[in-house]
């Protein structure tokens, strides 16, 4: 038993080091590429200009239509065939970015569409565009509404990066299954995997709480 | 007000929304310093007319036109930005009021002049504390418009139209979203306004405020303008039977 313990507090080290150099890393670059992304497609599918609205729909059901493993798959195994031969890291950021893009931009365009008429009419009214309109008065009002589904994908993000190591990324869930290559302590090292990604949703979700407090006040009442 | 003095002109204003004909040419005119009521009944498309003005809706057909310009000449493929250029004359209170609700008041006050006019950042504060003080709401400077009453949001509303430097104040049925004992407020401020020489055009269903107020009352009632006149006049002694019936109504409901 006591090898049992000893073993559990050795791998903690590289278990930690993989969320902290890899995991976080992975999911934070990710989610911010992605809510780029989103913000885009958001803005092309409420856009009156059919054809520009159309090209974000496509985005979003491919993205949504299919698994996230097999877009993994198509970057890093997929593209050397086409003569485009991406790493690991990379591979994994684009599918990451590309994913949460297609799922954060319906949230970013429910946000968007969830604010007033009234309010962009009264912005049109002391004479700001459409662009100034939407980032100083809508996107703020709109981001109170989605901060708690970003959230929910932000937490879905922390532990799809365990798919990453199915294409070589070094992350956590790799340094587990490493670890258990030589140990063949299969449930013990992969429920410490699973403690230590709940102890960060359970960290994100605290932060959240936070977040969607201080944005509370932007709520049109 | 003097006749010879027209601010702003209103021409053919016609607007469609699908198949409903909502104005079927609307003709008046804004003289400086005059206020006009709009009346008629719901649906007459009187806020129609009036979010015309600001180039909130594009007119099918017709101009608006102020004194020294701009004018503009509404057609179904007209462009959002080229009604903009109303904006720079005119300035609307919504019936909702709808200021920012993440903006404390004197930013909701002072942002169009700031991001938008470009004026000088400590002018425009010092501007807007003196309207906010004006209204009575000098110490809600930094709440948050959720914090405030009805009244008080509509207030800062017309703050925020005042802050424009407008030619003509726009009203969309100011008061008809307020609680009835808030309606008393904010109809004191318009109507001091009104006696600091604003221009303005209203719309709304309060007939006696209207007959305080308004040197000229415009009825409308299916999209067209049934008569114009005098507000003591028009209120009073209609010409015009349908005028007549609708007065009667609003100022003797039982």
């Amino acid at each position: 038993m006591d090898s049992k313990w000893q073993l559990l507090l050795d791998s903690l080290g590289p278990l930690a080091l993989g969320a902290i150099t890899a995991t976080i890393p992975l999911a934070l670059v990710s989610m911010a590429l992605g809510l780029l992304i989103a913000l885009l497609m958001a803005l092309m599918r409420i856009s009156k200009n059919r054809v520009i609205s159309s090209i974000a729909r496509v985005y979003i059901s491919i993205i949504r239509g299919t698994p996230l493993l097999v877009q993994l798959f198509v970057i890093f195994y997929g593209m050397p065939s086409v003569g485009l031969t991406i790493d690991p890291w990379p591979s994994a950021i684009i599918a990451f970015s590309l994913n949460i893009g297609g799922y954060a931009a319906e949230i970013i365009r429910a946000a968007i569409l969830s604010v007033p008429q009234g309010q962009w009419e009264a912005g049109y009214t002391l004479g700001m565009s459409r662009t100034r309109t939407l980032y100083r008065l809508i996107l703020p009002q709109a981001t109170r509404v989605a901060v708690p589904p970003l959230s929910n994908s932000f937490i879905s993000l922390v532990k799809d990066t365990s798919l990453a190591s199915t294409i070589l990324v070094t992350e956590m869930f790799r340094k587990a299954q490493e670890i258990t290559a030589s140990t063949y302590e299969f449930l013990l090292l992969y429920c410490e995997a699973a403690a230590i990604y709940w102890v960060i949703c359970l960290v994100l979700s605290a932060l959240q709480n936070s977040v969607e407090g201080r944005l509370e006040k932007y709520v049109a009442k | 007000m003097s006749p010879s003095n027209p601010l702003l002109s209103v021409t053919g204003l016609h607007k469609a929304f699908g198949e409903n004909q909502v104005l079927k040419g609307i003709d008046f005119t804004v003289h400086s310093g005059e206020v006009v009521a709009l009346i008629g009944p719901s649906g007459s498309g009187k806020t129609t007319a009036l979010r015309c003005l600001n180039g909130l809706e594009i007119a099918d057909a017709g101009t608006v036109g102020f004194t020294g310009g701009p004018e503009v000449s509404f057609s179904a493929g007209l462009k959002p930005k080229t009604a903009q250029i109303l904006r720079s004359r005119s300035a609307m209170v919504f019936q909702g009021h709808h200021l920012f609700p993440h903006l404390t008041v004197l930013q909701n006050v002072s942002i169009g002049p700031i991001e938008v006019q470009k004026r000088p950042k400590d002018q425009v504060l010092a501007e807007a504390k003196k309207l906010l003080a004006r209204v009575g709401l000098e110490a809600k400077a930094d709440a948050y418009p959720n914090s405030l009453s009805g009244g008080q949001q509509q207030r800062v509303g017309i703050v925020r139209a005042l802050m424009q430097q407008p030619d003509l104040l726009l009203f969309d049925e100011p008061t008809s979203a307020l609680d009835p004992e808030l309606v008393g407020e904010v109809l004191t401020v318009i109507k001091e306004l009104a006696q600091e020489g604003w221009s303005m055009v209203l719309v709304t269903h309060e007939l006696a405020f209207a007959r305080d107020v308004a040197d000229t009352v415009v009825f409308m009632d299916g999209g067209v303008v049934v008569e114009t006149g005098p507000a003591s006049q028009v209120l009073s002694t209609p010409a015009n039977t349908r005028t007549q019936a609708f007065v009667q109504r609003l100022l003797h409901p039982f």
